[in-house]
């Protein structure tokens, strides 16, 4: 069934029911290295269940997701992260008890057992790979704050920085200009473009703009299935997603 | 078979199934109140088996007061008690409920706390109002006796009593859940409290009375309790563990589960009670609880849900 | 941020208050029967430290820590109840050799799982194994499989049911409901003797301040901020790469040992040990010295145990019958208003004037203000 492709995420025939419904239905896709993929689609049509599915939030039922070529429905969370897949959640997740600076430090990643996060020194090699994220996340300034007083724009960013320091290969993005001011959006999109070099980006986002300005290729999913996929500009003049999506 | 005779033994089978049947009727009162609360509030009462004996309480004073003023109508008086006891657990849990549970609904663990501070001084306010002696209380004659099936098997009347009992009243709270508008208020308090509210449910009024129909529902089971055991301050204590096994076990949200796991658990205990001490019967019960809630912890009735 | 020393000066001032305490005005002020009762509070504070890491920090609500508590105390209890039943000691018997309660019992032979502690090497080590390996097995088995919370706590209180009911029922074995009690000797030295229990005394205060400076440590590491990482998000510390059970076994595991070390220290001082130290009442008695005294606060739990308990003295020599009212009252309270417990009111109310103090009068301060310095947060 699985076959072996270059791709650097290939996922097929994923399936996943909860119930009997299938939030997921045969889907099948493949996301190339450097490549920006949007994901779109009405509201239930189960792009964060793709997203759980990749990251392994969510078991699936049936098909497979092979990273660099290796399977990895069966790995755990955290064995899926360290084999270099970022996901960034929809509502800012981030630990408000600890500073900014603790915040990425947790990210950083040395010393993730047990053993080695009771060995792990903050050395200079870590103070300043966290210095410069935060630089990249505008919120250097802020390093000793405690997260609960950063806006909410800032907290997005904070996440995304989180996600910087992990220096994944495939970063997993749910709408990350949600709920952001005119401003912040801005600023994000600025922040996005130049967090996407040289590493893959699955990206779900509803902002039509944004999603032309980055966009390599699109894919539209509407009920658990692929709709139409291709370059914004062929999705765009699909009748089919017209319909179900871009209409209303 | 350890010298038994083969009729013996389903005798001795029987007539044990049917006293696990009687600790059956209680783990299912207990846990029915305790279901309402915890599978549809997921708050943690650690309370709830002195609210239970609240209601048994209730029931001895009524069986004090009908015989003391209306000998006559003694025969009746446990279905008079049952009723002051549901009202008298339940008042109580409306007021619990608004001077101390709703201020903690974002924090389960510290209602977990909170609770058991109550039941700390319930237990001595018992003591000091009713006395440490437990208390019992009689039984008017229709209830004495017992009826014989066969030559060895013998059935007593209270014990058919009160299964009987638990049945309408699971069957009262079946219908109260998923029949009547005030579940389907309280389901869909449950399912999105934001939503309920923006659509005109008064959810701080469906929490409360949420609260105080499972504490009264536990006064009910005090009721039936002092049919089969004797009540004391702290009798309470010594169920509530294993009704919240039967609740989680069963899985909380799930009305089937908390009465099927309720049967397994007493019917277990039970049967191995008669071959094992009776510690070492409970001992291994829970243990095999605790075992399978170790592979199973969503319990046994659960559905598989989208996160 | 703060160079790498894990004891902040405010720490190291906290620190020493407290040693001071509980090392040298504690001593000084009672005699020996009331400083064996102080040192006895003191074997409870070994459990509230290791609950301020596994609850306050990691937010798991372990409501069993009696059961360890209980295993470590149990573990000495058997060493020194060999040790008192030689067979010249118990020749009256019917069996010599076997401890009196076995004898009572009808039991002929000691049982297997004893003969390990005529062996005081495999005693110690037992007493911290055995809880580690308990709560290692528990660990695994809920938290591999995500089970938290409420569900957590819940099991936990069964456990100690169990556990209760079998030392209970298996008297034989166990010594049942009165525990196994007229412990003597350690390898010979009459641990009865005034002089016995100030040496043990002076033992169990040195290992508590000890501990906090462990415990200070082990908030210090990373490994402490992503136990409070945990609490608050634990997906994502699981999608930082972190395998999230491994850290709450961790952490389960190290709060058992410190239990467990209370618990022998308690056999040892006390000279016994018994199952009302184990079952559900005691255990969620534990969680309330540690919620008293603040659940963020090392500090705050000790000083919070030697209240609770000195008050449960008081009341119950003079008004036994209003402890309970005020044990309740005393649950509710702390929830309800101060979810920080001592330490939260210190923070909020009384830092702020010591610090006035302090900056007027450097490198100064009273004794007198020995109440709860809570270990903040490491920075």
């Amino acid at each position: 069934m699985a076959s072996n492709t270059d791709f650097l995420l290939a996922v097929e025939n994923l399936t996943v029911s909860f119930d009997g419904f299938k939030a997921v239905d045969d889907l099948s896709f493949y996301v190339d290295e450097n490549e920006i993929r949007v994901i779109i689609g009405p509201n239930g049509a189960g792009k964060t269940t793709v997203l759980d599915l990749i990251c392994g939030r969510t078991r699936a039922t049936g098909g497979s997701i092979r990273f660099h070529n290796r399977e990895i429905t069966a790995l755990k969370e955290h064995e899926i992260v360290r084999a270099g897949i970022g996901r960034k959640f929809q509502n800012p997740s981030i630990y408000e008890d600890l500073t900014v600076f603790e915040n990425l430090e947790i990210s950083y990643p040395r010393g993730r057992t047990v053993l080695g996060s009771l060995a792990f020194k903050r050395d200079a090699e870590v103070r300043d790979r966290v210095q410069q994220v935060a630089e990249t996340i505008f919120l250097a300034p802020q390093l000793a704050t405690r997260a609960e007083y950063l806006s909410h724009g800032q907290k997005q960013w904070l996440e995304i920085g989180m996600l910087l320091i992990q220096d994944p290969e495939l970063l997993m993005l749910d709408e990350p200009v949600a709920g952001m001011s005119v401003a912040e959006r801005k600023k994000t999109a600025e922040l996005l473009h130049q967090i996407i070099r040289d590493r893959s980006v699955i990206v779900i986002e509803h902002d039509m703009k944004f999603v032309e300005d980055i966009a390599h290729k699109v894919t539209v999913l509407h009920q658990g299935k692929i709709l139409s996929e291709g370059p914004m500009a062929q999705v765009k003049a699909d009748p089919k997603v017209i319909e179900v999506y871009l209409g209303h | 078979m350890l010298g038994y005779s083969f009729g013996e033994l389903g005798s001795i089978f029987a007539m044990q199934a049917f006293a696990g049947l009687i600790l059956f009727s209680v783990f299912v009162l207990m846990a029915l109140g305790l279901a309402i609360i915890f599978g549809q509030m997921g708050v943690i009462n650690m309370a709830h088996g002195e609210f239970m004996i609240l209601g048994a309480y209730m029931t001895y004073l009524c069986s004090h007061l009908f015989s003391a003023y209306l000998p006559g109508l003694y025969s009746i008086y446990f279905f008079v008690a049952m009723i002051v006891a549901f009202i008298a657990s339940g008042a109580l849990g409306l007021l619990v409920e608004w001077g101390l549970i709703r201020h903690l609904y974002r924090r389960p663990l510290d209602t977990l706390l909170a609770t058991w501070g109550l039941s700390l001084f319930l237990q001595q306010a018992y003591r000091s109002t009713f006395g440490a002696r437990e208390v019992g209380v009689e039984l008017p004659n229709w209830m004495m006796g017992s009826t014989n099936l066969s030559d060895t098997i013998q059935i007593p009347i209270n014990g058919i009593f009160v299964m009987v009992l638990t049945l309408l009243i699971t069957l009262a709270v079946y219908l109260l859940i998923y029949r009547s508008r005030w579940g389907c208020q309280v389901r869909a308090v449950v399912q999105n409290r934001t939503m309920a509210g923006a659509v005109g449910i008064n959810t701080e009024k469906v929490d409360r009375y949420t609260f105080g129909i499972g504490c009264g529902i536990a006064g009910i089971a005090g009721s039936a309790f002092t049919m089969i055991g004797s009540t004391g301050p702290t009798a309470g204590q010594l169920y509530i563990v294993d009704t919240f096994l039967v609740v989680v076990f069963g899985g909380a949200q799930s009305l089937l589960g908390t009465i099927a796991s309720a049967f397994t658990i007493s019917q277990a205990q039970s049967t191995m009670e008669f071959f094992l001490s009776g510690s070492m019967a409970k001992v291994l019960a829970l243990l095999a609880v605790v075992g399978i809630l170790m592979l199973r912890p969503q319990g046994l009735f659960v559905l598989k849900v989208r996160r | 941020m703060t160079g790498t020393a894990f004891l902040n000066r405010k720490d190291l001032i906290g620190l020493l208050l407290l040693g001071l305490l509980i090392v040298v005005v504690l001593p000084l002020a009672f005699d020996i029967f009331r400083l064996n009762l102080i040192g006895k509070y003191l074997t409870y504070a070994f459990v509230a430290l290791g609950l301020v890491l596994c609850w306050g920090d990691a937010g798991i609500l372990s409501l069993g820590q009696g059961v360890f508590f209980g295993l470590g105390g149990y573990c000495m209890a058997m060493f020194l109840k060999l040790e008192a039943s030689s067979p010249e000691a118990t020749k009256i018997q019917s069996t010599p050799g076997i401890p009196d309660f076995m004898d009572w019992n009808q039991i002929t032979a000691l049982p297997l799982f004893w003969r390990p502690f005529h062996s005081l090497t495999f005693t110690l080590v037992a007493i911290i194994a055995v809880p580690v390996l308990v709560t290692f097995i528990i660990g695994l088995a809920m938290f591999k499989r995500r089970v938290g919370g409420v569900y957590f706590a819940i099991i936990t209180q069964a456990i100690a049911a169990i556990l209760t009911i079998l030392i209970v029922g298996q008297q034989g074995f166990t010594g049942g409901i009165n525990g196994i009690t007229d412990l003597r000797t350690l390898k010979g030295w009459d641990i009865r003797t005034d002089h016995a229990k100030y040496v043990l005394y002076f033992i169990n205060a040195s290992l508590l301040l000890g501990s906090i400076v462990l415990c200070q440590y082990v908030r210090h590491t990373k490994l402490g901020r992503i136990l409070v990482a945990m609490r608050e998000r634990e997906d994502r510390v699981r999608f930082s790469g972190y395998d999230v059970a491994n850290f709450k076994i961790f952490v389960f595991c190290f709060a058992a040992a410190l239990a467990a070390v209370g618990g022998a220290m308690f056999t040892l001082q006390v000279g016994f040990m018994s199952p009302s130290f184990v079952g559900i009442v005691p255990s969620v008695e534990l969680v309330i010295y540690c919620a008293v005294g603040g659940r963020l606060s090392l500090l705050g739990a000790v000083y919070g145990t030697l209240l609770v308990n000195a008050a449960k003295t008081m009341f119950s020599e003079d008004f036994p019958q209003l402890w309970l009212f005020a044990m309740g009252a005393l649950f509710i309270g702390v929830v309800l208003a101060f979810p920080d417990g001592l330490a939260g009111i210190y923070q909020s109310y009384v830092e702020p004037h010591v610090e006035r103090l302090l900056a007027l009068l450097p490198g100064r301060s009273g004794p007198g203000m020995a109440a709860a310095a809570p270990a903040s947060r490491p920075e």
